[in-house]
């Protein structure tokens, strides 16, 4: 098998292109989706009435569909209520309508991670239901959903493979016309490996080495 | 105008081939399952190994499958297997094999997590009964193991249905493309037609998907205490 070099050199600038859309996209949803993740783990923790109901059917709906119907229906379906959103506001929209829900059970795996003894200490010395959350609750919850959090970016960078489909340039959208326009099969998907592997690979062994330190944090050992 | 457009779900046998496509996606989720399970449990036990170029070996096919999205594996094998060996495989082969080997790899370590959460007094007091080391896993290890790993097999379940949406991608005539088709035929008599028939698969995986977290989220309460 001859691998045309050529061809892969020329191409490096595209598919930069393409990480850096890829990147930016799954920025954007992250922090969205960690807003969202946020509200919706307050909303369940202080059972807030009537809130909570919306707040669970928003969860198992998002959780239970996948990425693609939710941006064909946003960029295809919506157009026809009359709500024309871009290319890039569909793909955010649909990342983060996707993410703030894992991200919601991570924070909330979190907050119910702190002992039921701690929040009684913290009651009984006085403290008020503010001061609780910010000296004894969110200091360990945080720690606890490190590592759920940071499976959710690898797990959201990821979903951003599928935004292609709705005519973004992304590392998958380049690669498939690539494909279609040169046949150069074999070279295109390298590259497309080649840069996932460098998105997705530092930042997978950034978080091993974190949850070791979360774990160390936790028992002390 | 947009209540107009509701009966394209309905009309003709439009009902019928959308249905006839969510079951090419169940189907393909299921059999991959089947497999990936069967692989799967295999390869958790062989994780428990003494060697450690075995667990190595192991692992290093896990994160593969982690790191890299699955649609880039569906390329791979889909386009990958016609650029490097010259052989044409159909779209759903194509399918197959990817979500076979990713539901093994995720299945490892479901079954490794559950070996290894194991208290070591089961083994030891298996061991002190006599029980040979077929007789260990059988009797001990395995019902426990199931128990411990049902959950995340259900959770594991529902994320290979929603993945198998994908397959549309290369070519594979599942309940997305299937509604495609429809959604273009109608475009003239029925300028609505992508909303109602995007909503309809939306709705159609969650009602596929939904009973499945629910048993996984009731198991998971009814075991933990």
């Amino acid at each position: 098998m001859n691998i045309n070099w050529e061809f892969i050199i020329n191409n490096v600038p595209l598919y930069q292109k393409a990480a850096w859309i890829t990147l930016k996209l799954a920025a954007f949803g992250i922090a969205a989706s960690l807003v969202i993740g946020l509200l919706c783990s307050i909303v369940l923790y202080y059972k807030a009435a009537g809130l909570q109901k919306a707040v669970r059917v928003y969860i198992e709906l998002s959780r239970n569909t996948p990425l693609l119907i939710q941006l064909f229906f946003l960029y295809y379906g919506l157009t026809k209520l009359g709500i024309t959103l871009s290319e890039e506001t569909c793909a955010v929209l649909g990342l983060s309508f996707l993410g703030g829900s894992y991200m919601a059970e991570a924070f909330r795996g979190g907050i119910e991670s702190v002992s039921r003894s701690q929040i009684e200490s913290g009651l009984s010395i006085g403290l008020s239901k503010v001061q609780l959350v910010r000296y004894v609750i969110l200091p360990q919850a945080v720690a606890m959903t490190i590592p759920a959090i940071g499976a959710n970016c690898i797990f959201l960078l990821k979903e951003t493979s599928i935004v292609g489909v709705i005519a973004i340039p992304d590392l998958m959208h380049v690669t498939q016309d690539l494909i279609g326009m040169y046949y150069m099969t074999v070279e295109s998907l390298a590259m497309l490996v080649v840069s996932y592997l460098i998105l997705l690979l530092p930042l997978s062994v950034f978080l091993t080495w974190l949850e070791r330190k979360v774990r160390y944090a936790e028992f002390g050992n | 105008m947009l209540n107009s457009g509701i009966s394209v779900i309905t009309e003709g046998i439009n009902l019928q081939r959308l249905m006839g496509g969510l079951l090419i996606t169940v189907r393909i989720a299921f059999i991959s399952l089947a497999v990936g399970c069967a692989l799967g449990i295999l390869l958790g036990l062989v994780r428990t190994s003494r060697w450690k170029i075995v667990r190595f070996a192991c692992r290093l096919y896990l994160e593969v499958f982690r790191i890299i999205p699955i649609l880039v594996w569906l390329f791979i094998v889909y386009f990958g297997a016609t650029g490097v060996f010259d052989i044409h495989l159909d779209g759903e082969v194509a399918a197959l094999i990817v979500f076979s080997l990713w539901g093994a790899a995720e299945m490892s370590d479901l079954v490794r997590g559950a070996l290894e959460s194991l208290p070591k007094h089961q083994i030891e007091s298996g061991r002190a009964l006599g029980l040979s080391f077929w007789g260990l896993y059988r009797y001990v290890l395995i019902p426990q193991a199931v128990r411990r790993m049902l959950p995340g097999a259900m959770n594991l379940a529902t994320r290979m249905i929603k993945t198998t949406s994908l397959v549309v991608l290369i070519g594979v005539i599942d309940v997305v493309k299937v509604g495609q088709q429809i959604i273009e035929l109608s475009l003239l008599k029925t300028p609505t037609a992508s909303f109602w028939i995007y909503g309809l698969i939306f709705l159609l995986y969650f009602i596929v998907c939904y009973p499945l977290s629910r048993l996984s989220k009731k198991l998971e309460d009814r075991w933990d205490n």
